[in-house]
């Protein structure tokens, strides 16, 4: 049985007087345990929500979650408010996009790492000091006892998330959340915090499910990668199969607009046509069809199903065909 | 490696901490630097002296009535400044110079209970409003609505005028009702603001129990503007306090030094007399008023992130 398991979650946004927006539609992904999963999209394609949605702290009012998250078994979905929060900080940890913003302001690191060891493990506030301090030992900042008694202000960016990081894993959680976690930051941290986290799953054996628009950060990290587009699941793949053969002409396009330092001096970046509609109807054909290089009539009347594909799950009726000689055609 | 980072680390956070980089620093530096924020620190600092310690400095015993025998009434005489007594004496012949220090206690006690019986009654409703939401929300803030639709003047005369007998204590209350729907506002609108902040959703996916978020991760993060309102408050507070006493809804006690009282007799009975037993208490209002406001004002902009240089 997998770590987590999600089943047809579907949100909905519902406003009175408003036709309902579906942000994720249907979206189905295990994560086993140890495993790096990624979710890929650009903006508004639904990843946040689907982990906002998982940890259920998605707003009270104004939206509809239905489906299922499997999590050891048990549907977190079905969870008492009080047994998810028993659950949240223990079971799943989770890291935001923007560490300054994340943290509290007001109150020293120390106070907020130890307030979770205290909520979770039980611990005293002695007993969690100690314990604070291995932790920020872990995610290397130096000097952790010090660190400890200082503000969120005082820390730099990258400190902060790997502050961060140091909270969201102080329980141990079998399964962290990582939502943009570098995109905040400066890219040489980036590619620090990529590397502690990379490092730390290994050594902890913790699941990660990694949410980004950033192909270079799953090409770094991730084992198994879902593309999303209009809160659906356009294309999943091993991560060597998708950079070496993507499939959906979506994950091509994404693939292909990244700079790269091979390219000729006066190649140009080939963008994607146009920008996600506000509410893509994936009744009545593919979403993805108005931008879609590769559209065939049948696009713009049959909503694609998503089907298995060469080890993978693919959702498109004309998808980019494989090189016909090795060595030619998308690296 | 991780030594040799600290030996490069520490000076440069040295620095830091002696520019005053923590918040509370940064104001506190950027207050010394105004003129304004100096002229109602010393304004007000003055009065609070003055005020603790009016027993020890008033001249003469503020009760005592010295030169009542000088005084004639009808032939609208008051013995005005002479040696002994530098502003004069009142209708008693009462020495006005203690009974204005005096009374400056009185004001201080008034204006800073009746602004943290506000401040208190308004975070507690503000709080609940701020943290429940939904309908605890909306019921709370129609009544705040309500409070604030009356004038504030016209509400404290209506609460004042409640009390069979008035005291001191139906002043304080009156004007703290002034305040409880300035600061349950101002605190709810801050609270929701947290709410919806990426650190609280960050706690709540922690799994941080309700009542830690509420009041760890919500509540200090929300105070500042109260904190700053506050001071604001104290300043109307005291004029309001010796409004209500001026229009005599105040202390009943003829005897007791009051600016609000002073000022209401020395107007009404004594301006062509003695102008000067009105004007005494009114500059003495004013100033402090002025010395707070200025405080608040300054602490305001200070506090203000928009501000930071």
């Amino acid at each position: 049985m997998a770590l987590l398991e999600v089943r047809d979650l579907t949100v909905d946004f519902v406003r009175r007087g408003e036709r309902p927006f579906t942000a994720v539609d249907g979206v189905s992904f295990d994560v086993e345990p140890g495993q790096t999963v990624g979710l890929v999209g650009e903006s508004g394609c639904g990843k946040s929500v689907t982990s906002l949605a998982i940890m259920r702290l998605l707003a009270r009012r104004g939206n509809k979650v239905s489906g299922s998250v499997r999590f050891e078994g048990t549907d977190l979905l079905r969870l008492s408010d009080k047994d998810m929060r028993d659950r949240r900080g223990r079971d799943l940890g989770m890291v935001f996009q923007d560490p300054l913003s994340s943290l509290n302001p007001v109150i020293p690191i120390g106070l907020q790492i130890t307030e979770v060891l205290e909520r979770h493990r039980g611990m005293s506030r002695k007993v969690a000091s100690v314990e604070a301090v291995d932790l920020l030992n872990k995610v290397g900042i130096p000097d952790p006892s010090r660190r400890l008694t200082e503000y969120p202000h005082q820390l730099s960016g990258g400190m902060r998330q790997r502050a961060l990081i140091a909270i969201a894993l102080a329980c141990r959680p079998r399964l962290l959340i990582a939502d943009e976690p570098t995109t905040a930051l400066d890219v040489t941290i980036q590619a620090q915090i990529l590397a502690l986290l990379r490092e730390l799953v290994q050594d902890t054996g913790t699941a990660l499910i990694m949410i980004t628009h950033d192909l270079g950060v799953v090409a770094g990290l991730c084992d198994e990668v879902n593309v999303l587009y209009g809160g659906k699941i356009v294309e999943r793949a091993q991560r060597h199969q998708l950079f070496a053969q993507p499939r959906h002409p979506y994950t091509h396009g994404l693939l292909a607009s990244i700079p790269r330092l091979d390219a000729g001096r006066h190649e140009k970046l080939i963008p994607i046509r146009g920008s996600v509609a506000d509410n893509i109807p994936w009744d009545g054909g593919c979403a993805f069809a108005p931008r879609c290089p590769n559209a065939l009539p049948v696009c713009r009347e049959v909503s694609p199903r998503l089907v298995p594909d060469n080890g993978g799950l693919l959702r498109c009726h004309n998808p980019v065909r494989p090189p016909v000689a090795a060595g030619g055609g998308i690296r | 490696m991780n030594t040799l980072l600290n030996k490069k680390k520490e000076p440069i956070d040295k620095l830091a901490a002696a520019a005053g980089h923590s918040l509370g620093g940064e104001a506190l530096r950027r207050m010394l630097r105004s003129p304004v924020a100096i002229t109602g620190a010393v304004i007000t600092g003055l009065f609070v002296l003055l005020a603790i310690f009016a027993p020890l400095i008033a001249p003469k015993d503020p009760f005592q009535r010295y030169l009542q025998d000088k005084v004639i009434l009808g032939q609208g005489i008051i013995p005005g400044s002479q040696a002994g007594y530098p502003l004069g004496v009142d209708d008693f012949g009462r020495d006005e110079l203690s009974r204005l220090l005096v009374g400056a206690q009185n004001t201080l006690l008034v204006g800073v209970l009746a602004t943290v019986i506000g401040v208190a009654v308004g975070i507690l409703i503000g709080g609940l409003a701020g943290a429940f939401g939904g309908w605890v929300d909306t019921v709370l803030m129609r009544m705040v609505d309500v409070m604030l639709s009356v004038p504030s003047l016209l509400l404290a005369i209506s609460v004042a005028a409640l009390f069979a007998k008035p005291s001191q204590w139906t002043v304080i209350i009156a004007v703290s009702i002034i305040g409880v729907p300035i600061f349950a506002r101002l605190l709810r609108g801050s609270m929701l603001a947290q709410r919806n902040s990426d650190h609280v959703l960050a706690a709540t996916s922690l799994g941080v129990k309700r009542g830690a978020i509420v009041f760890r991760h919500m509540l200090p993060n929300s105070l500042g503007p109260v904190i700053v309102q506050a001071t604001l408050t104290l300043a109307t507070a005291i004029l309001e306090a010796a409004a209500l006493s001026f229009l005599g809804l105040g202390d009943a006690d003829q005897n007791r030094a009051e600016w609000g009282i002073m000022l209401s007799k020395g107007a009404k009975q004594f301006l062509d007399v003695r102008p000067e037993l009105a004007y005494y208490p009114a500059i003495a209002i004013i100033v402090v008023a002025l010395g707070f406001t200025l405080l608040g004002e300054s602490l305001r902009e200070a506090l203000d992130p928009k501000n930071r240089r």
